[in-house]
């Protein structure tokens, strides 16, 4: 067949050449035996066999499969083109590598986080159950998926709705303390109702996994499954970790098999360690009885749909059922209006193919938006390498006219022109993926900072590899088709007549460089907008006044032994703790909390005021008498907490000024009632207000300041654990581990947990840092890029105006004139460019307006600042080749022509 | 030429035995008083097709004045395509000749 001609195709050639020299040889042998002298029989001879180039040619092309051979030797000669042009070929690779590469790992991200489908059987068929947005509830939200109640779930499954799902499971995550004492190891703990593995089509490892069996109401003793990586990383990949126990905040839980490699759990981003059923929970004394307690929201419930159903007709028949299940499940200390509410709400079912995630609620607009970016640096990228291949094109346009004028057909020279063009998106790509690599890796670190723990899987699959090379393609078409069909539209003969001088030009090919530049300068506009936006939306939240002194720590220590039922022996117990540590060399002082600021840590309830009708939310810090002090929060009213408030005395509260603001708008608040409404377990308490504190963050730093109300330590012995703020007087480590000796001295099982709020709260703001430090990048490779375009492309017009330019200076133009004429043109290029720039960049920014804190989408600092930035760019950009427009010699120039 | 003649009269001068390029184009000149000239350009092309079709088989010897030659020979399904080319061109020249020749004397 052809191709093993292909492959001998030289020696075949070789051969063929051999032919004719032996040819020739014979018939010069005959010419000098005719008598000729051996130069004219030579000669003779090579004339009697004609073109012997031709001969070859032919026969070559007999032995060979002509695309490939044409398109080999077109990559040979790009190869060498781009190697004479080590600049150009570098500036173009490493643009679109990094074009390309921002693109991959952004959509890589993406893709990981929102896109891929969970590692189970059929998991399009799996949707997740929960109330309607705007649904009122109330009550403990106490896991990372609360979204129902236990008593919820079971009127849900009493339901029979066979018809619609073909299963239901539940489940829950939360990390838990696998340490016996000192400081904590969390293992990140899934409970499962029994049926979970048996729906989700997964198979054990080794052992066996949960079933119905292991999940019965009240189980006095329970199995845990670990994960594949957890059984690698803890217990070395061995088969007898089957008698093996595992220790979750105390309790024992025998080992019984391992869940598939893939398989992480139903929460993208993060991995699961261990996995214990549902009933399990009450074995847990660190929860608070969550499947009793009506109103703890703590599950997450999934359901397989029967073939045929869709999300649209399991919600209609959820909706159908919501009465039946609200009206059998009102949560405890609802207020008569409350239930009614309450039982008004609708559940729904939403696709859960693709699992759920926290990460993604978060993460998934900000990744889009940098999608956006990374797509308008690549469009950059190619706008400004189409312009370079567009001015190579013109210094090659004799070249091409020359082989167009002797046959070579507008084809093979367009193809020749876009093979360079793919050779550069090739090598391009594959640096891109190198790029892509780093930059995930620290997107992850990144992420991770903010997510406590972050699992992502983000090896290279088909959909990631279809989108660069997707993405490499259409770059490809997009800076080297125009160029190339550009370089050959003009024809030969006008071409050569003008020699590249002169000013008869195709004027069509320059207008396309001016066009892009403008689109160039615009996209610059709208990415140097985002990086402003954003780099001010973190100075924003970094330099937010939380309203007290983030340098402290937040420690937590859990133990049963700190636990006793008797609410006098535990602040025995708390204040004993609170005393060792406050005495330590180093600390300034300690305060027991409950419910403290900024620590995730927080408690909402419904407060009347004294005498009116109407009732609010407010948030509830419960806090030791010294709190005020300690975290640096003044007293601008009435006085703080003492010793004096004890359990016998009226119960008191110190409002913030927002609270005092709201809930008694035109009296004083000082000397007056709040009255907070039923809620679990706390019967109705008239508290009076004592004090008033300054406004101080609560939430999240990014909320408004919330009406807060303190309550005191010793009138609210709520809390299974001791939690208190630390205020270190200097550097932290040694504390840490000071800290940590103190506490085993007292019992070397306590649990410890310590936090720098302040560390806490910066590595809470990653979205911001991630999105400011990116697109700080972006924006700045998009400026550099346009610069690039900018000066190549004004350089280009001194060149071309070089004749005009010289009679202007000859017939007694000043330089400074020159230099105004070439700058004013490149100020109608960058000015067209700023105006569609700033309508786009406009139209972007309120695309992302949730992205934005503290300012708003067309903030006018922000637009004026990134214009006035990218004029400057532009005028610098242009002013080099106008300089040297303003110093040709008019002599020089006006011989050569 | 007449388009495949060439092909022809490659293998009727290959019938005698093995040549290269130089004595085949001689034998197709002189056998023909030098009425048909050999175009260099179409001959080794024309080989080069007739070896890759398996009509020909081709060596490198050694030529009558010691120089290094490559020659052709036929193969049999050569043999056989000379055979059925033969015939259809006298065929072909019978035709001709038929309707070339005046049949009312």
């Amino acid at each position: 067949m052809a191709w093993t001609k292909f492959f001998r195709r030289n020696r075949r050639d070789d051969e063929a050449a051999r032919e004719i020299a032996s040819y020739i040889a014979i018939e010069t042998d005959d010419n000098v035996a005719r008598g000729m002298s051996p130069q004219a029989a030579h000669d003779a001879a090579v004339r009697k066999f004609g073109n012997a180039t031709q001969v070859r040619e032919e026969i070559y092309w007999m032995n060979t499969v002509r695309p490939v051979d044409t398109i080999w030797q077109d990559l040979k000669y790009a190869v060498r083109l781009l190697r004479r042009d080590k600049g150009f070929a570098v500036a173009a690779i490493l643009s679109l590598a990094l074009g390309i590469g921002a693109n991959t790992a952004i959509f890589q991200l993406l893709d990981t986080v929102r896109l891929r489908t969970l590692p189970v059987t059929d998991p399009h068929e799996l949707v997740v159950i929960h109330f309607q947005r705007g649904s009122k509830l109330s009550g403990r939200f106490s896991s990372r998926m609360p979204y129902m109640t236990s008593a919820q779930v079971e009127e849900l499954r009493k339901q029979r709705l066979d018809d619609v799902f073909s299963g239901l499971f539940a489940w829950s995550s939360l990390a838990l303390n696998t340490a016996t004492g000192g400081e904590v190891r969390t293992a990140d703990t899934l409970w499962v109702s029994g049926e979970t593995f048996d729906i989700l089509g997964l198979r054990p490892v080794i052992g066996r996994l949960i079933t119905p069996a292991d999940d019965r109401p009240g189980c006095g003793s329970a199995p845990a499954v670990i994960s594949y990586a957890y059984w690698q990383r803890a217990f070395g990949g061995s088969t007898d970790v089957l008698g093996k126990t595992v220790r979750l905040d105390g309790t024992q839980f025998d080992i019984v098999g391992v869940t598939p490699p893939d398989f992480f759990g139903l929460d993208v981003g993060r991995r699961f360690d261990v996995a214990i059923p549902i009933c399990a929970d009450a074995l847990l004394p660190s929860q608070r009885d969550r499947i009793a307690s009506r109103g703890n929201f703590w599950l997450a419930v999934v359901g397989r749909l029967q073939p045929g159903q869709t999300v649209a007709t399991a919600t209609d028949r959820l909706i159908a059922v919501s009465p039946a299940i609200t009206a059998a499940s009102v949560p405890d200390g609802y207020t008569s209006e409350g239930q009614q509410a309450y039982k008004n709400n609708k559940l729904q079912a939403r696709a859960a193919s693709s699992g759920l995630s926290d990460l993604r609620e978060q993460f998934a607009k900000p990744l889009f938006v940098l999608l956006a970016a990374t797509g308008l640096v690549l469009l950059i990228a190619c706008a400004n390498l189409a312009n370079l291949l567009l001015a190579r094109a013109t210094a090659r346009q004799r070249e091409i006219a020359i082989r167009l004028a002797i046959g070579a057909s507008r084809q093979r020279i367009v193809g020749q022109l876009l093979i360079e063009s793919v050779l550069l998106a090739l090598v391009g790509t594959v640096l891109g993926m190198v790029v892509a690599r780093a930059l995930t890796d620290v997107l992850v670190a990144q992420l991770a900072a903010g997510m406590g723990s972050l699992f992502l899987d983000l090896s290279w699959n088909m959909t990631v590899f279809a989108f660069t090379a997707a993405v490499a393609g259409a770059a490809c078409l997009l800076f080297g088709l125009a160029p190339a069909m550009q370089a050959t539209a003009l024809a030969p003969v006008t071409a050569l007549k003008t020699g590249g001088r002169g000013n008869s030009e195709a004027r069509g090919r320059f207008g396309l460089r001016k066009a892009l530049v403008v689109a160039q300068v615009a996209l610059s506009l709208v990415l140097l907008i985002g990086a402003l936006l954003f780099g001010r939306t973190l100075y924003n939240v970094l330099t937010i006044d939380a309203g007290f002194d983030q340098q402290i720590m937040q420690v937590e220590l859990s133990h049963p032994s700190l636990q006793p039922e008797d609410v006098v022996q535990l602040q025995v117990v708390r204040e004993d703790l609170r005393q060792r540590i406050a005495a330590l060399p180093g600390i300034a002082d300690a305060v027991l909390v409950n419910n403290a600021p900024l620590t995730g840590n927080w408690r909402n309830e419904y407060v009347y005021a004294d005498g009116k009708p109407e009732k609010a939310l407010a948030n509830f810090s419960t806090v030791g008498p010294n709190y005020f002090t300690a975290v640096g929060v003044p007293i601008v009213k009435g006085r703080a907490f003492s010793d004096a408030d004890t359990l016998h005395a009226a119960p008191v509260a110190v409002v913030n000024e927002t609270f005092a603001k709201k809930f008694f708008p035109d009296r004083e608040a000082v000397g007056n009632r709040i009255w907070i409404e039923v809620a679990e377990g706390t019967p109705i308490t008239k508290i009076e207000v004592v004090g008033i504190s300054r406004d101080a963050k609560y939430g999240d730093i990014r909320d408004e300041f919330d009406p807060v109300v303190h309550l005191p330590m010793a009138q609210n012995s709520d809390g299974r654990m001791v939690r208190m703020l630390v205020k270190p007087r200097g550097r932290l480590d040694g504390v840490m581990a000071a800290i940590t000796r103190e506490v085993g001295r007292v019992n070397p099982e306590i649990s410890i947990e310590m936090r720098v709020i302040g560390q806490q709260v910066r590595d809470g703001l990653v979205r911001e840092r991630l999105m400011a430090a990116l697109s700080a990048a972006f924006g700045a490779l998009a400026g550099l890029l346009a610069a690039i375009g900018i000066y190549g492309v004004m350089s280009y017009t001194v060149t071309r105006r070089a004749n005009e330019i010289g009679i202007r200076l000859a017939m007694g133009a000043s330089r400074s004139g020159v230099l105004r004429l070439v700058i004013v043109e490149a100020v109608w290029l960058i000015g067209a460019g700023i105006v569609i720039g700033t309508a786009m960049g406009l139209g972007a920014a309120r695309a992302a307006r949730s992205l934005l804190f503290g300012l708003q989408p067309g903030d006018p600092l922000t637009m004026a600042s990134a214009i006035a930035v990218l004029a400057a760019i532009g005028v610098i950009a242009s002013y080099l080749p106008a300089r040297r427009a303003s110093r040709v010699d008019p002599m020089n120039v006006l011989r050569q022509e | 030429m007449l388009q495949g003649a060439l092909d022809m009269l490659i293998l009727r001068s290959l019938v005698i035995g093995p040549a290269h390029g130089h004595t085949i184009a001689h034998t197709i000149e002189h056998g023909s008083d030098r009425v048909l000239q050999v175009e260099h350009g179409s001959l080794y092309p024309a080989l080069h097709r007739l070896e890759d079709r398996g009509l020909l088989a081709s060596f490198w010897g050694t030529s009558e004045n010691n120089r290094k030659a490559k020659y052709y020979r036929l193969t049999p399904p050569g043999r056989k395509m000379l055979a059925a080319e033969t015939s259809r061109w006298e065929q072909l020249v019978r035709a001709i000749g038929q309707v070339m020749k005046p049949t009312t004397d």
